[in-house]
């Protein structure tokens, strides 16, 4: 399976029907609280998305308020939409072996040129950190879903922090014997 | 930063040699009451013997620490006893339990030994080990619990006196994710309650974002990041 942004918000939008037909904006609210910690949807998204689910057969319109407009529609998931998410759930998403591609390309900079890869290690860790305090007070103050997004980012840079440390390691290393 | 004229902990190119290695290099490092300082950098920088020497526990060869504008160095030792004792908490890196004792003893020490009678010290006790989630294990001895177990007791015996200062080393080291962060909430959310300054050295940047600011030590000297991002 190819991975793209599009293919996890719809998946997304359609687990969360799982517990109940929802209306277009009821979803952008419940997405944007759940997962929009840094990146809204637009109700456009919204509303092209389902419109897919509805072709696919994966959701269907379960009622329509008066008034008409396309935010009025109520979508309710289907049994294929139910299999879809569990398919979607059940496989891993591919590993990204440069997670953060920038870091690496600084790193190996540093090596190439010649400069202090502590000094780039400090300053990374520093602007790391500063996000991870945000992150770590974010979740004390949250409930468990802010928890667990939080997690995640939170490993995630820590995951960067000790990739960052490990390589200014092995470079000093690499200096010293170059220096002799 | 604060002036420094408010600094509760204050140290000033500490020069520290063991036989012919150097562990501390001209180490400045400063904290203010209340404050949560991080104290990170690779193994062997010299972490844990700026925290001794900050705590008067090892003496510097040259430099100076000033706390609450005393100098260490100037005090006797018993003076400088009596003020770790009182003023100070601890979670060592390595082993710090007495063996013979229970939790709850273990936890009253600091207590009593600054006088407080032992009934008043158990209960005092007993209230931290509540706190710290590990009342359940307050009558087993350090051999009878887990490593995070007898961290958390040493958490708690950290935390009982109402210390102006609470150094911890490694205090998450022998604790999961789940158990390290909850123990650093009840760490900095008590240092908080009673304005502790904390000083934590730790080589997980998930338990230094617990910290309001960090501090680098390589190869013996401290480099303090605040404002340079
Ligand atoms: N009591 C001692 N006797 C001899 N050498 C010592 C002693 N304590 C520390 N050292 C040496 O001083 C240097 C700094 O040690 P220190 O324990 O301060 O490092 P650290 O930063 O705490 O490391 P770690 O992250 O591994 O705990 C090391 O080279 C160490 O071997
Ligand atoms: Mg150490």
């Amino acid at each position: 399976m190819v991975y793209s942004p599009r293919m996890s918000i719809s998946h997304t939008l359609l687990g969360l029907l799982e517990s109940g037909p929802r209306h277009g904006y009821d979803l952008k609210r419940t997405f944007d609280q759940r997962f929009g910690h840094d990146r809204q949807l637009h109700y456009g998204q919204v509303y092209s998305t389902m419109s897919r689910l509805l072709k696919n057969g994966l959701v269907e319109v379960d009622g329509i308020e008066a008034g008409g407009g396309p935010e009025r529609k109520r979508y309710a998931i289907t049994d294929a939409g139910v299999t879809d998410v569990e398919q979607w759930l059940a496989s891993p998403e591919k590993p990204e072996p440069y997670l953060q591609s920038v870091l690496y390309t600084k790193v190996v900079l540093a090596l190439l040129t010649g400069r202090d890869a502590a000094e780039l290690l400090d300053t990374q860790r520093a602007e790391h950190l500063r996000l991870m305090r945000e992150l770590t007070r974010r979740k004390k103050d949250g409930d468990l879903a802010d928890q667990l997004v939080c997690d995640h980012a939170l490993f995630h840079l820590e995951a960067d922090l000790r990739w960052l440390e490990t390589a200014a390691a092995r470079l000093d290393r690499l200096a010293n014997v170059v220096r002799g | 930063m604060t002036a420094s004229t408010s600094a509760l902990l204050t140290a000033s190119g500490l020069h520290k040699t063991y036989g012919s290695t150097p562990a501390l290099a001209g180490a400045d490092f400063v904290i203010h009451p209340g404050e949560v300082v991080a104290v990170m950098g690779p193994s062997g920088s010299g972490k844990s013997t700026l925290l001794h020497c900050l705590a008067g526990i090892v003496p510097p060869d040259s430099g100076t620490v000033h706390y609450r504008g005393k100098e260490l160095s100037a005090l006797s030792d018993a003076r400088r006893s009596a003020l770790r004792r009182a003023d100070f908490g601890f979670v060592f890196q390595f082993g710090q339990l007495v063996p013979e004792l229970t939790c709850t003893e273990n936890v009253a020490l600091p207590l009593r030994l600054v006088g407080v009678g032992r009934k008043e010290a158990e209960s005092r006790a007993t209230r931290w080990l509540e706190r710290l989630e590990i009342d359940d294990v307050r009558h087993h001895r350090p051999g009878q619990m887990s490593g995070g177990q007898g961290q958390r007791v040493a958490i708690a015996r950290a935390l009982v006196g109402a210390p102006s200062v609470i150094f911890a080393d490694e205090p998450t080291g022998a604790l999961d994710s789940l158990n390290g962060e909850r123990v650093m909430g009840l760490l900095t959310d008590a240092a908080r309650e009673t304005r502790a300054a904390v000083v934590l050295v730790t080589h997980e940047s998930r338990v230094a974002a617990y910290s309001d600011r960090e501090v680098i030590v390589r190869d013996g000297r401290a480099r303090d990041m605040a404002g340079a991002v």
